[in-house]
C-alpha cells in the first residue's frame, strides 16, 4: 500500500520554488497588465487612475512603437540568422578531429559568458568613430578613404549592433549543434557517400535532418532571448541616434527609465503576446515526451 | 598532399577567421587597458607599448571603487546562487521521482518561465520592491535574478537526474532507508558536480546581469556591470578605466565556466538532443 505521506512529499518538495516564482513572475504578470490599464507614471504620482485602454490606443498610433517592432524584427532576422549560420559552420569545424581541439572550443565559447553591457561596450570601443580600431583597420587595408561613425549614423548603427549580437550567439548555437552532430551515427554517412552523396548533400540530406530538433529549440531560445535583450543595445547606442537601433524591449525599456510605467507595461504585455506566438511551439516540441 | 589543402580550405582557415573575429575584441580591451591615455587618443597601435597598470591601480583607488561594486556583485551572485540551487534542486527532485497530480502543469508553469520578456517582469518588479521598501537592497536584486534562474536550473537539474536510474535509491531503500536519506546519502554524491555546474550557471548569469541591476541599485549597492557603464561620464569615455574593468570582470567568470563546462554543456543539451 502506497501511504498517503508519501503522496505529500512530491508537494512539499516543489512548494518553495512554486512560491517564489508566483510572487516574482505570475504576481507581477497580473501587476503588469493592471499596470497597463493605468495612467500609471511615477513623475506624476498624484495622477495615476484607472484609464482603461488608454495606453493600448496609444501606443497603436505611436510611430515610435511601430519603428521599434520593425526594428526588433530586422535585428531578429539578421541578428539569430548569421549566429545560426556562423554558430552551424563552426559547429561543423570542430566536429572534425584536429590537434588543439578542446582547447578551441573552450576558447570559442567565452563570447557566451561575457557580460552584456562588456559586449555593447567593446564594440562600442571597437567601432568608435575617431578611436575606433575598426576604422584604422579598414582604412589600413584601403577599404575605405575616411573613417566612418558607425554608431552616429542611423543607417550603420543597426548593423554595428547586430555584428555585436551575433558575436554573442554565435558560442551558444555552436555547443548546441556540436552536441547534437556528435549524436549522429557514422554509418548514416558512410550509407550516404556509398550512394554517392557528395559532401554538400550529405549535409542537407543527413547532418540537417538528423538534427533538427536541436536546431528548432536552440533556434527559438535564441529567438526569445535575442527578443528580449536589452543591455547590448542600450550600452552601445543606447537606442540612437535618432532612434534608429531602439528595439521594442530598449524602446519599452527607456520609458521604464522615464518612469512611465503604465505606457511601457502596455506595450511589454503587447510584446510578450508576440513572444508568445514564437515560444508556445517552443515550448511544446522541447517538452514534448521529457515532461 | 591535395587532402591536406582540402583542410586548409574547408577547416583551419574558415576556423582562423572565426577565431579571429571571437577573440580580437579580448585582446583589443586587454591592450587597450595597459595603454596610457595618450596612447589611446593618438594613432591605433595594435601591441601593448608598455606594461602600464595604471588603469587598475585607478580602478581599486578611492575615486571608482571598483571593490565595493565587486563585493555587491559576489553578495548578489552567490545568494542568488545558493537559493537558487537550494529551491531547485528539492523541486526537480520532485518531478524526476514522483508522478502526482499537477505535476505536468507545474512543470510547464516552469518551463514557459522562458518567454516571459524581461520587460515585462523588470517594471512590476520595480514597482513591488519599491513598495516593500526593497528599492536599492541586494536582495531585490537576488529576488528578480531567480525569475530566471530557477526554471533555468530545474530544467538542467531534472535532465541530469532523469539521468540517474530510480533503482539507485529502491537498492537503499530495500536496506531500510527512508526516501530522504536515500537522497542524501545516494543521490546528492552522485548528483554534486551537476549541481556544481548548475550552480555555475546560476552565478555566471547573477555576474552579468545589468537589466535589473541598473534600475534596482543606487551608489552603494550597485554591482559591476552598471559600475562599468558608470564609467561613461559626462566627460567622455575613460576607455583605460572601463576596459581594465571588462578585464577583471570577464576573468572569474571565464574560469568557472572552463572548470565546469563539460558538465554544463551536456546538461544544455540533453534536452534539445533528446526532445
Amino acid at each position: 500500500m502506497i501511504s498517503r505521506r508519501q503522496e505529500i512529499w512530491p508537494y512539499l518538495l516543489v512548494a518553495p520554488a512554486v512560491i517564489i516564482i508566483v510572487l516574482v513572475v505570475f504576481v507581477p504578470v497580473i501587476n503588469a497588465f493592471s499596470m497597463s490599464l493605468q495612467s500609471y507614471d511615477l513623475r506624476r504620482p498624484n495622477d495615476i487612475a484607472f484609464i482603461g485602454m488608454e495606453n493600448y490606443k496609444q501606443i497603436l498610433s505611436d510611430e515610435l512603437f511601430w519603428g521599434a517592432l520593425g526594428r526588433t524584427f530586422f535585428w531578429v532576422v539578421f541578428g539569430v540568422g548569421l549566429q545560426f549560420l556562423f554558430g552551424f559552420l563552426l559547429a561543423l569545424i570542430l566536429n572534425h578531429d584536429f590537434r588543439g581541439r578542446g582547447m578551441i572550443r573552450s576558447l570559442s565559447m567565452v563570447p557566451w559568458v561575457t557580460p552584456g553591457v562588456l559586449i555593447g561596450l567593446m564594440w562600442r570601443w571597437i567601432f568608435d568613430g575617431n578611436l575606433g580600431v575598426l576604422n584604422d583597420i579598414l582604412i589600413k587595408l584601403n577599404l575605405i578613404d575616411d573613417k566612418i561613425a558607425f554608431l552616429a549614423h542611423p543607417s550603420t548603427a543597426l548593423p554595428s549592433v547586430i555584428i555585436a549580437i551575433v558575436w554573442q550567439g554565435i558560442p551558444f548555437f555552436a555547443l548546441m549543434i556540436l552536441a547534437g552532430l556528435q549524436q549522429i551515427p557514422k554509418e548514416l554517412y558512410e550509407a550516404a557517400s556509398i550512394d554517392g552523396a557528395n559532401k554538400i548533400k550529405q549535409l542537407f540530406f543527413v547532418t540537417i535532418p538528423s538534427i533538427k530538433n536541436t536546431l528548432g529549440v536552440t533556434l527559438l531560445l535564441r529567438i526569445i532571448w535575442v527578443t528580449n535583450s536589452v543591455d547590448v543595445i542600450f550600452n552601445m547606442t543606447g537606442g540612437g541616434p535618432a532612434y534608429s537601433t531602439q528595439t521594442l524591449s530598449v524602446y519599452i525599456y527607456n520609458k521604464g527609465n522615464a518612469l512611465n510605467l503604465g505606457y511601457a507595461s502596455a506595450m511589454s504585455i503587447l510584446m510578450a503576446l508576440l513572444l508568445a506566438l514564437v515560444a508556445i511551439p517552443y515550448v511544446r516540441t522541447t517538452f514534448r515526451g521529457t515532461i | 598532399m591535395k587532402n591536406n589543402k582540402y583542410r586548409l580550405f574547408t577547416l583551419y582557415l574558415p576556423l582562423i577567421v572565426m577565431l579571429i573575429f571571437m577573440l580580437f575584441p579580448f585582446y583589443w580591451i586587454f591592450v587597450t587597458s595597459l595603454k596610457t591615455s595618450q596612447e589611446i587618443y593618438g594613432p591605433v597601435k595594435y601591441l601593448p607599448q608598455n606594461f602600464n597598470l595604471a588603469a587598475y591601480f585607478k580602478l581599486f583607488s578611492g575615486t571608482v571603487n571598483f571593490i565595493n561594486a565587486m563585493k555587491n556583485s559576489f553578495i548578489v551572485a552567490s545568494m542568488t546562487t545558493l537559493v537558487s540551487l537550494l529551491v531547485s534542486t528539492l523541486a526537480s527532485y520532485a518531478f524526476s521521482r514522483y508522478r502526482f497530480v499537477g505535476r505536468k502543469t507545474l512543470m510547464i508553469l516552469f518551463l514557459s518561465n522562458n518567454m516571459f520578456p524581461t520587460v515585462l517582469l523588470l517594471l512590476p518588479l520595480y514597482t513591488i520592491m519599491r513598495k516593500l521598501g526593497l528599492l536599492y537592497s541586494p536582495s531585490s536584486l537576488v529576488l528578480s535574478y531567480t525569475t530566471f534562474t530557477i526554471p533555468f536550473s530545474v530544467w538542467l537539474l531534472n535532465g541530469f537526474l532523469n539521468d540517474l536510474p530510480g533503482s539507485l535509491e529502491e537498492a537503499a531503500m530495500i536496506d531500510g532507508a527512508t526516501r530522504g536519506q536515500a537522497f542524501v546519502k545516494i543521490i546528492l554524491p552522485i548528483l554534486t558536480p551537476s549541481i556544481m555546474a548548475t550552480g555555475v550557471y546560476i552565478f555566471m548569469n547573477s555576474w552579468n546581469e545589468y537589466t535589473f541591476a541598473n534600475m534596482f541599485t543606487n551608489n552603494a549597492t550597485r554591482t559591476i556591470p552598471v559600475a562599468l557603464k558608470s564609467l561613461i561620464g559626462q566627460l567622455g569615455v575613460q576607455w583605460d578605466l572601463l576596459t581594465a574593468g571588462g578585464v577583471i570582470t570577464v576573468l572569474p567568470v571565464c574560469i568557472m565556466f572552463f572548470f565546469a563546462q563539460k558538465r554544463l554543456v551536456e546538461g544544455l543539451t540533453a534536452g534539445a538532443v533528446k526532445g
